[in-house]
C-alpha cells in the first residue's frame, strides 16, 4: 500500500527525458539549410505580405520546450496546388489538382516535381497521418471537408470551368468558385504539412508529393462506404467518451491552454460570422449596384437631353464598374479573411483532437494503475491466507502491470510534451500569420479603393461637361 | 410677438415715427414697399422651418415667415403645421384654374419613419445575440438614421413652401397667406380612413383622366406630344432608378453596419491575447470601426445626392405630368364649346352666348398652352442643372470619402506594421 503513495501520478514527468518515438527525425530537420529566398518565398505563399521573418521565440526561449522549437525552423518546401481539371464524366468523374513542389530539402530526390493528385488523395494523406500521428500529440493540419453537394454540382456540369480557378480571378460561376475555394484550401493543407517539422518528412508525405504513379485509391475517405460508417460510430463513441469522462487535470500549463483554445474557439466562430456575414452583404450590395446601373441605363436612354443622357450612361457604366469592384471587396472579405479563420477553427479542431488523445492515453495510464493496485492488493491478500503458488502469481501479475503502468506513464509525459511543443509552435504560427492576413486584408482593401478613386475620378470631367 | 416688435423697430420707417399702431405701419410698408419688391425679389418673402417636433406618429413644423410683403399682417410670424396641412395646401393649388399651366411643386412626401422604428425594434428583439458595445454601437447607428430621415422630411417640407414663395405667381396665393399666417389649425386633419379613399379616388380620377383624355383628345401639337410620351417614360424610368438606388443605398448602409461586429470581434479576440498582438488586434479593430464609418458616410451622401435627386425630380415630372392633363381638360372643354357653338348655329340659337364660350375657352386653352410650354421648358433646364449639380457633388464625395478610406488603410497598415 505505501508505494503507491511514493508514486503521485505526475511527480516525476520529466520534460528533458530522451524517448521521443520521432527522435531519428528530429536530426533530419537541422539538416535543413535556411536559405532566407526561400524562407521568403515561402511567407509570400502564406500571402504574407511583412518582410520580417516570424521569430519572436526570444521573449519565451526560457522553457526546455521552447529551446526545441528554436531549432525547427520553418521548412524550405513550397507547394501549389493548380490547374483543377475535371476528369471523367457523371457521378464518376472528378476533379485532379496539379500539385507542385519546389523545394531545397535533401530528403527529396529532385527540388522541383509536379503530380496529380485527385481530392480523395488528399483525404487518404490526411487519414494516414493522423493515424500515424495523432496518437503522438501531433497537431494534423485538417483537410478541407468533403462537401457532397458541391462536389455532385460539380461532376454534373458537363464544362468544367477551370479557366477562373487561380486565385488572382474573380471566380465567376458557382461551381468555378467552389473549386476555387477547395484548391485554395488544399494548398494551404499542405504547405501546413510541409511546413511541420515531422509531418513533412514523413514517408507518406514524400510519396504524395514526388510519386509518379497513381495512388492507391484511398476507399476510407468516401463518407458512404463501411470505413465511413465506422469511422462515424468511432467519433460517435469518442464524443461520448469525451462528454462523460473528465479528467482531472493536475497539469497546470494543459489546464490554462485548454480553456484558452475553447474561448479562442468561440472567438474565432462569431469573428468568422462576422467576416461571413460581411462577405455576404457586400455581394449583394454588388447585385444591386448592378440594377441600379442598369435602371441607370435606362434612364439615361429616355434622357432627351444629349450631354446629360451621355453622362448619365457614363453613371451606369461606371456602377457596373463599381459592381464588380464590390465583387472584388466580397471576394477579398471571403477569400483572406473569412477562409484563414475558418482555417483556423479547423486547426483548433486538431487540437481539441489532441487534447483528447492525451486524456485517453491519461486514462490506459490510469487503467493500468488501477490493476497494479488491485493485483498487489492481491499479493497482500495471498500473503496473509499465506498460499504461496498464488503469491508467485499475483507478483508475476505485479511485474506485468508495474511495466504497463510504467509504459502508460512513458507514454502520457511524451505525449504531454509533444503536445506542448506542438501547441508552441502553432501559437506562434498562428499569430504570423493572423497578423498577416490582417494585414493583406487591409491591403487588398487600399487597392480597392485606389480603383474607385480612378473609377470616380475618370466619371467627374463627365459630370462636369453637362452644359 | 417679441421678434415682430424687435424688426419694426430696426426698420427705419419705424425709427421715423417712435410709437406707430400696428396698422400705420402696415399702410406705409404698403406704400413704400412695392418698389422694393421688384428690386428684391427674393427677400420679400422668406419662409423656413425652423424647428420640427415629433410626436408619436405626427410631426409638428414650425413655420418661420419673415416678409415685407404687404398682404400680411405682420413682417415676421410662426406658426405650427403638420403634414396634412401641407398636402392641404398643395391641392389648393392643384384645383385652382389659374394655376393649371404651371407645375405645382409636389407636396412633400409623408414622414416616414416605420422603417426606423422597426429596424430599433428588431434590434430589441435581436439584443441577446449582441454583445452590449455592438448594441450600442448599432443603436447609435439607427438614432443617427432616425436623425437623418428626419432632418430629411423638415427639408423636403421646407423646400416645398420655398419654392411656393420664390414663385412669382404662387406667392400670392390667398391660401399660402393663410397657410403662412393663420395661428390656428386649418382643420386639415386626417380624416381616417375616408380621407385615404378620397386621396385614392382623386389620383384614380386624374390617371383615368390622363388614359381617358389621351385617347379621346386629339392633340395637335407636336411638342406637346412630344413633351406628354417623354415624361411618361421618363417617370417610369426615374421612378425604377429610384428604387434601385434606394435599395443599393440601404444595402451599403448594412455592409457599414456588419463592420460593427467584426471590429467588435476583433476586440474580442484582442483581449485574449498576449499584449503584443492585443496592440495589434486592437489597433486592427479600430480601422475596421473607422472603416465603418466611412462606409456608412458614403451611403448617406449616394442617398443625398444621387437618390433624393432622381426622387425629387421623379416628383417633378409627375407634377409635369398633372399639366399636360390639365390642357388636355381644357383641351376637352374647348372642344366641346366648340362643338355647342356649332349646335347653337345650326339651331341658330344662342349663338352669341356659344361664340362668348368658345372664344373664352379657346382664350383659356391658348394661354394654358402657352403658360406649359414655358414651364415644361423650365423644367428641363432646371432637371439639367439639377443632375449636373448632384452628379458632380456625388463624384466628389465618393472620391473624397475613397481617397479618405485609402488613407485610413495606408495609415493602419503603417502603424500595424510597426506594432510587431
Amino acid at each position: 500500500m505505501s508505494e503507491e503513495s511514493d508514486t503521485p501520478p505526475f511527480s516525476n514527468v520529466d520534460i528533458n527525458n530522451d524517448i521521443r518515438e520521432e527522435d531519428p527525425f528530429a536530426s533530419a530537420v537541422q539538416e535543413v539549410s535556411l536559405d532566407p529566398e526561400v524562407n521568403d518565398a515561402n511567407e509570400g505563399l502564406e500571402k504574407a505580405t511583412i518582410g520580417a521573418p516570424p521569430p519572436t521565440i526570444t521573449t519565451t526561449l526560457s522553457s526546455p520546450v521552447l529551446e526545441e522549437i528554436a531549432t525547427e525552423r520553418a521548412n524550405n518546401i513550397l507547394i501549389t496546388v493548380t490547374e483543377p481539371q475535371k476528369i471523367g464524366e457523371g457521378m464518376s468523374s472528378y476533379v485532379a489538382y496539379r500539385v507542385i513542389t519546389t523545394t531545397n530539402m535533401p530528403i527529396f530526390r529532385e527540388h522541383e516535381f509536379a503530380v496529380l493528385r485527385r481530392f480523395s488523395d488528399f483525404l487518404g494523406l490526411h487519414e494516414k497521418l493522423t493515424e500515424k500521428y495523432l496518437r503522438s500529440g501531433r497537431i494534423i493540419p485538417p483537410a478541407p471537408e468533403k462537401s457532397i453537394v458541391g462536389t455532385t454540382k460539380l461532376k454534373m456540369t458537363s464544362t468544367p470551368s477551370t479557366e477562373s480557378a487561380n486565385g488572382s480571378n474573380t471566380p465567376g460561376s458557382v461551381q468555378s468558385q467552389f473549386v476555387e475555394r477547395r484548391r485554395a484550401a488544399l494548398e494551404r493543407f499542405l504547405n501546413r504539412v510541409a511546413q511541420h517539422p515531422v509531418l513533412c518528412i514523413d514517408p507518406d508525405f514524400r510519396e504524395f508529393l514526388e510519386s509518379d504513379t497513381e495512388l492507391p485509391k484511398a476507399t476510407s475517405t468516401s463518407a458512404l462506404s463501411g470505413a465511413g460508417v465506422l469511422r462515424l460510430f468511432n467519433k460517435v463513441g469518442e464524443t461520448v467518451n469525451k462528454i462523460t469522462y473528465r479528467m482531472d487535470e493536475s497539469d497546470p500549463w494543459f489546464e490554462e491552454r485548454s480553456s484558452r483554445v475553447e474561448a479562442l474557439e468561440t472567438c474565432l466562430r462569431r469573428l468568422a460570422g462576422a467576416c461571413e456575414a460581411l462577405a455576404h452583404e457586400r455581394r449583394e450590395l454588388a447585385a444591386r449596384t448592378h440594377d441600379a446601373a442598369r435602371a441607370c441605363a435606362a434612364l439615361s436612354g429616355a434622357d432627351p437631353h444629349a450631354p446629360l443622357s451621355r453622362a448619365l450612361s457614363h453613371a451606369a457604366d461606371l456602377h457596373e464598374k463599381v459592381e464588380q469592384l464590390r465583387l472584388e471587396q466580397s471576394n477579398t472579405d471571403f477569400f483572406v479573411l473569412t477562409e484563414h479563420i475558418k482555417d483556423y477553427l479547423g486547426l483548433i479542431g486538431a487540437i481539441k483532437d489532441v487534447f483528447h488523445e492525451r486524456v485517453k492515453v491519461f486514462q490506459n495510464w490510469q487503467h493500468a494503475q488501477m490493476q497494479l493496485t488491485k493485483r498487489r492488493e492481491n499479493k497482500a491478500k495471498a500473503e496473509l491466507a499465506n498460499r504461496p503458488e498464488k503469491i508467485e502469481q499475483a507478483a508475476n501479475e505485479i511485474i506485468e502491470w508495474e511495466a504497463k503502468v510504467e509504459r502508460g506513464q512513458q507514454e502520457f509525459d511524451t505525449i504531454s510534451r509533444v503536445i506542448k511543443k506542438e501547441l508552441e509552435r502553432w501559437e506562434e504560427v498562428r499569430l504570423t500569420e493572423l497578423r498577416a492576413t490582417i494585414l493583406r486584408y487591409l491591403e487588398e482593401h487600399m487597392k480597392h479603393q485606389a480603383q474607385s478613386i480612378r473609377f470616380w475620378d475618370v466619371f467627374l470631367p463627365e459630370a462636369r461637361a453637362i452644359k | 410677438m417679441m421678434d415682430c416688435v424687435e424688426d419694426t423697430n430696426n426698420d427705419p420707417l419705424s425709427a421715423a415715427a417712435p410709437t406707430p399702431s400696428p396698422a400705420t405701419i402696415d399702410t406705409k410698408v404698403a406704400k413704400k414697399k412695392p418698389n422694393e419688391t421688384v428690386s428684391l425679389v427674393d427677400n420679400s418673402l422668406l419662409v423656413d422651418i425652423s424647428d420640427a417636433l415629433s410626436e408619436k406618429e405626427k410631426v409638428k413644423f414650425t413655420v418661420h415667415t419673415k416678409t415685407t410683403l404687404p398682404e400680411f399682417q405682420k413682417s415676421e410670424f410662426v406658426v405650427v403645421r403638420q403634414h396634412e396641412e401641407f398636402v392641404w395646401l398643395h391641392d389648393r393649388y392643384e384645383e385652382n384654374e389659374e394655376y393649371a399651366g404651371y407645375i405645382i411643386p409636389p407636396a412633400p412626401p409623408r414622414p416616414d419613419f416605420d422603417a426606423s422604428r422597426e429596424k430599433l425594434q428588431r434590434l430589441g428583439e435581436g439584443e441577446g445575440a449582441l454583445t452590449r458595445e455592438e448594441f450600442l454601437k448599432m443603436k447609435e447607428e439607427l438614432e443617427d438614421e432616425y436623425l437623418a430621415t428626419f432632418k430629411k422630411t423638415v427639408a423636403m417640407h421646407e423646400v416645398f413652401l420655398q419654392r411656393l414663395a420664390g414663385h412669382p405667381v404662387f406667392r400670392n396665393d390667398s391660401h399660402l397667406r393663410v397657410f403662412l399666417e393663420y395661428e390656428q389649425d386649418l382643420c386639415a386633419k386626417p380624416r381616417g380612413r375616408m380621407d385615404l379613399f378620397g386621396g385614392l379616388m382623386r389620383s384614380m380620377t386624374t390617371t383615368t383622366d390622363e388614359i381617358y383624355l389621351g385617347a379621346t383628345v386629339r392633340d395637335v401639337n407636336d411638342f406637346f406630344e412630344q413633351e406628354t410620351s417623354f415624361l411618361q417614360e421618363y417617370y417610369s424610368h426615374l421612378k425604377d432608378a429610384v428604387a434601385k438606388v434606394d435599395r443599393m443605398t440601404s444595402k451599403h448602409k448594412e455592409v457599414a453596419d456588419a463592420h460593427i461586429k467584426l471590429s467588435s470581434c476583433i476586440t474580442q479576440l484582442a483581449t485574449r491575447e498576449q499584449p503584443p498582438t492585443e496592440r495589434f488586434l486592437t489597433r486592427a479593430s479600430e480601422t475596421f470601426d473607422k472603416c465603418r464609418k466611412i462606409e456608412g458616410r458614403m451611403a448617406s451622401d449616394q442617398d443625398l445626392k444621387l437618390a433624393d435627386t432622381l426622387r425629387y425630380y421623379m416628383r417633378d415630372a409627375h407634377a409635369a405630368k398633372a399639366v399636360l392633363v390639365r390642357r388636355l381638360r381644357c383641351l376637352a372643354a374647348y372642344e366641346a364649346a366648340n362643338r355647342n357653338l356649332e349646335k347653337a348655329r345650326a339651331k341658330n340659337k344662342d349663338v352669341h352666348a356659344a361664340e362668348q364660350q368658345q372664344a373664352e375657352a379657346c382664350a383659356r386653352f391658348e394661354q394654358l398652352s402657352a403658360r406649359a410650354r414655358e414651364e415644361l421648358l423650365d423644367f428641363r433646364t432646371r432637371r439639367v442643372a439639377a443632375f449636373r449639380k448632384s452628379l458632380i457633388d456625388l463624384a466628389e464625395l465618393e472620391i473624397k470619402h475613397a481617397r479618405e478610406q485609402q488613407e485610413l488603410f495606408r495609415k493602419s497598415l503603417q502603424v500595424l506594421k510597426e506594432c510587431a
